[in-house]
């Protein structure tokens, strides 16, 4: 007789079952971690001389680039829980950014534009629900042809303003133009105190970045980061996330909004007003995409400029599909996705984000190991593969080209898609056309 | 009650007439408020397309357009979205640009030949990946193509515009200029045969001819092969096509690899009789106006080249509107964004009077059905 039952699974937990077990939060703190770990490992290890990846900088900068992305992709996910799909965002973010502008200049408050940009948006959405709710007209066409009708209606109405002889309230816009805003500043920026030296305190986490520890100072650095010149708009963005979770998972109207994307014909038969509902969902994510847009002006350029949207809103789709529909992930996609447009600024020689080649051909490497462990080979070899040519280009070059950043965002997109397609779980009727009583 | 027929004329061609004039009186209402005469700057915009030079325009700027809403177009027949028309045109001009750059002296019609064929492989080839892409990996198309858009013009064309530029220093430097040989002859002679001599330089594309090449291949294949019809069916009921026979991953392959070839000639009236080379200024957006005007034309050939005409008056007209100052120039961008919306919406309320119609003609025909058999008993 065999000690050991042959047929018996292994009780054991793998570390992936004990990784999976934990909590939401902690599983992302870990993530988090692991992430800024390699980072460190490659900036002493590896044979770039930089510590642009973990610079207190580099990070405050991540942080300020991931918020439109995070709001485009929370904009997208109110849209898409209630079942449109809203590729009308980059539009209504680009409505965002003209009446985020005109807010803070006409009313001269930041807060001013911080509304204004969030209403601009929501009449986005709302031409949106319009057309798809109402009309029943296929969600993409509507969305296209928002993206083709915003930056018209942008540029007409900065037009306008630029000739009007008045200067004082609707019509203020001096010093600006056809294609450019007056000065639009931002709202008040914080340190915050003890951790990182706001009023005059003790700067805890800059003391220990400037310690030189190995991983300890680079999360210390990152966190410093996060943490100095925070502006109130960032916090207001970031708390959006268990805001929105809490609103689509804990009331009765998420449930409602989320049945929508789901089975809205069981909705209709429990008496929910599917079609309110969906204009419900679409005006919050053409808020959402409006906020987006009044960060960029407020926040990142201090001005509105035609054409400073950049395909923000796209980004912001893929951070929604990468995150799985739901507002934590949606918050490490954008992070993920902001980051190399980070390093586009920051790093002028192109060796911080050479260093980041070989970040993402350790990433591979682990996408490898995983598939084969599941016995997936065709995976495998891809990730495998895919993981060799980073790594040789790594090796073969000194510095990356300049185009590489302004790029791996959506080659990451395309990449997660590959090999996450299959777990990906999309509300069930997204996308459809939902006609009351057929 | 009207005729069936004539109502059913009157449905078809009234969605896009009523768009166009729900456009019309909304640009009005913009016009207004902002203080100019909408009537100044209608008249001025008409007067202006009367011109035998702005004829010319609006052909050259429709020519694109006309190839770019085809190449949508046969994606939407198969409820394929091919955002990635955009990029795939860009991509396709600018290898099409290098390639003809680079051999000189052959001879001319060889040379534009290579330039087209060039255009048409790297068109497809990049939409070919979104194909593959979604085939293999069930990647909806719309994402893939957006992200295809940004990796074609913002990491392929941006590094190898350096390294294959004629002259690095340049502020604006591109490819080698191509070759008097590798260019399209312009139809200015053959349009003034029927007019007079056409004046300010103005040249006639000749990329038009491969405009309407293209839109009667379009025509015949999509009604007229056998293929065609597997699209046709694929788009109407994918269950259906399937169970009928027709592989839908394979269909799908075809469908972006025709549309992504198609979209490599959209930029070829910019290469071959205009810029004659790719540069940072090379022109951008025709891929998502072909979009709207493959809607507005409701993916029929001759409706398509209305919306493409549409649309060429409309960017010509925003010249005039500047010169003479009756009106902002941004109104035409607003108009067209209107005319879609209120199109496609027309549309819809059409398509859905249309369904009523046959529901209750089905209805009738029904009752006829069940009374005839008792009238014949008695």
């Amino acid at each position: 007789m065999s000690p050991v039952d042959p047929v018996a699974p292994d009780l054991k937990p793998t570390l992936f079952e004990r990784y999976a077990a934990l909590s939401a939060p902690v599983r992302w703190m870990t993530s988090a971690a692991i992430g800024i770990f390699v980072l460190s490992l490659v900036q002493t290890v590896g044979r770039d001389d930089t510590t642009v990846l973990t610079e207190p900088g580099t990070a405050g900068a991540m942080l300020r680039f991931a918020v439109p992305i995070l709001l485009a992709g929370l904009g997208g996910l109110f849209s898409e829980r209630a079942g449109v799909v809203n590729i009308g965002l980059e539009g209504m973010m680009i409505l965002g950014t003209w009446f985020g502008a005109w807010g803070t200049v006409n009313f001269g408050s930041p807060w001013a534009g911080l509304v204004c940009g969030l209403v601009g948006g929501a009449l986005g959405g709302l031409l949106h629900a319009i057309a798809t709710v109402s009309f029943g007209v296929d969600h993409i066409i509507s969305g296209v042809a928002i993206n083709i009708l915003t930056p018209g209606l942008a540029r007409f109405a900065s037009d306008r303003l630029s000739e009007a002889d008045r200067n004082s309230f609707p019509t203020k816009w001096e010093g600006g133009s056809i294609t450019q805003s007056p000065r639009a500043g931002g709202l008040p920026k914080i340190n915050v105190p003890y951790l990182a030296g706001g009023n005059d305190t003790y700067n805890l986490l800059g003391e220990i970045d400037d310690a030189n520890i190995f991983f300890v100072s680079d999360v210390a650095g990152v966190l410093e980061g996060f943490m100095t010149q925070l502006s109130l708009f960032t916090v207001i963005a970031f708390a959006l996330v268990p805001v929105s979770a809490v609103l689509l998972w804990k009331t009765r109207m998420g449930l409602r909004i989320r049945i929508c994307g789901e089975r809205p014909e069981a909705g209709e038969s429990l008496g929910v007003n599917i079609y309110l509902y969906k204009y419900v969902g679409v005006i919050m994510s053409g808020a959402m995409a409006g906020l987006a847009g009044a960060f960029i002006v407020m926040e990142l350029s201090n001005v509105y400029r035609e054409g400073q949207t950049q395909g923000r809103g796209f980004i912001g789709l893929a951070a929604l599909i990468f995150g799985n529909w739901r507002p934590v992930g949606i918050m490490l996609g954008s992070l993920l996705f902001g980051y190399p447009f980070v390093l586009a600024l920051r790093d002028g020689d192109g060796v911080g984000t050479h260093a980041l080649l070989l970040v993402i051909a350790i990433a591979l490497t682990a996408v490898m190991a995983w598939s084969i462990r599941q016995a997936n080979r065709t995976d495998a070899t891809i990730a495998g593969g895919l993981a060799a040519t980073v790594l040789l280009w790594w090796a073969m070059t000194d510095v990356a080209p300049d185009w590489l950043p302004n790029t791996m965002p959506y080659a990451t997109v395309l990449l997660v898609l590959v090999f996450m397609s299959q777990r990906l779980r999309m509300p069930a009727a997204d996308g459809q056309i939902y006609r009351k009583g057929e | 009650m009207t005729h069936p027929t004539i109502r059913r004329i009157v449905l078809t061609v009234g969605a896009p007439i009523s768009a166009v004039f729900f456009a019309v009186l909304l640009s009005s209402l913009f016009l207004l408020i902002s203080g100019s005469s909408p009537f100044q700057a209608y008249i001025d915009m008409i007067e202006n397309a009367s011109r035998l030079e702005t004829f010319v325009d609006i052909l050259n700027e429709a020519t694109p357009l006309y190839i770019s809403a085809i190449a949508a177009a046969i994606g939407f027949r198969m409820n394929l979205f091919n955002i990635g028309v955009e990029g795939q045109y860009l991509l396709a001009a600018f290898f099409a640009a290098a390639v003809g750059g680079y051999f000189a002296g052959l001879p001319p019609v060889l040379h534009v030949t290579l330039i087209l064929i060039v255009s048409v492989l790297v068109g497809a080839a990049y939409a070919g990946l979104a194909g593959a892409l979604k085939v293999t990996r069930g990647i909806n198309e719309v994402i893939s193509t957006i992200m295809l858009n940004f990796i074609a013009v913002g990491g392929i064309i941006a590094w190898l515009i350096r390294e294959w530029a004629d002259d690095t220093g340049a502020t604006n430097s591109g490819t080698t200029p191509i070759d008097e040989s590798g260019r399209m002859p312009s139809l200015n002679g053959l349009l003034e045969v029927f007019t007079r001599e056409i004046s300010k330089g103005r040249e006639l594309t000749g990329v038009l001819l491969i405009a309407i090449l293209v839109g009667i291949t379009y025509h015949l294949f999509i009604n007229r092969t056998r293929i065609g019809f597997d699209f046709r069916a694929s788009g109407y009921n994918p269950m259906a096509a399937r169970a009928g026979g027709i592989p839908p991953k394979r269909m799908v392959m075809y469908a972006m690899l025709l549309s992504g070839g198609v979209a490599g000639l959209v930029g070829m009236s910019e290469v071959l009789s205009q810029r004659y080379k790719y540069d940072q200024s090379f022109i951008q957006g025709l891929g998502f106006n072909g979009i709207a005007i493959a809607l507005l034309g409701r993916n029929n050939p001759v409706g398509i080249a209305i919306g493409a005409l549409l649309f060429g008056f409309l960017n010509a007209s925003s010249g005039i509107l500047q010169i003479t100052g009756s009106a902002t120039p941004e109104i035409v961008q607003i108009m067209k964004g209107i005319i879609v919306l209120s199109a496609v919406i027309a549309y819809e309320a059409v398509r859905r009077v249309k369904l009523r119609d046959e529901a209750r003609s089905a209805a009738e025909a029904t009752e006829r059905m069940s009374t005839e058999p008792e009238e014949a008993l008695a």
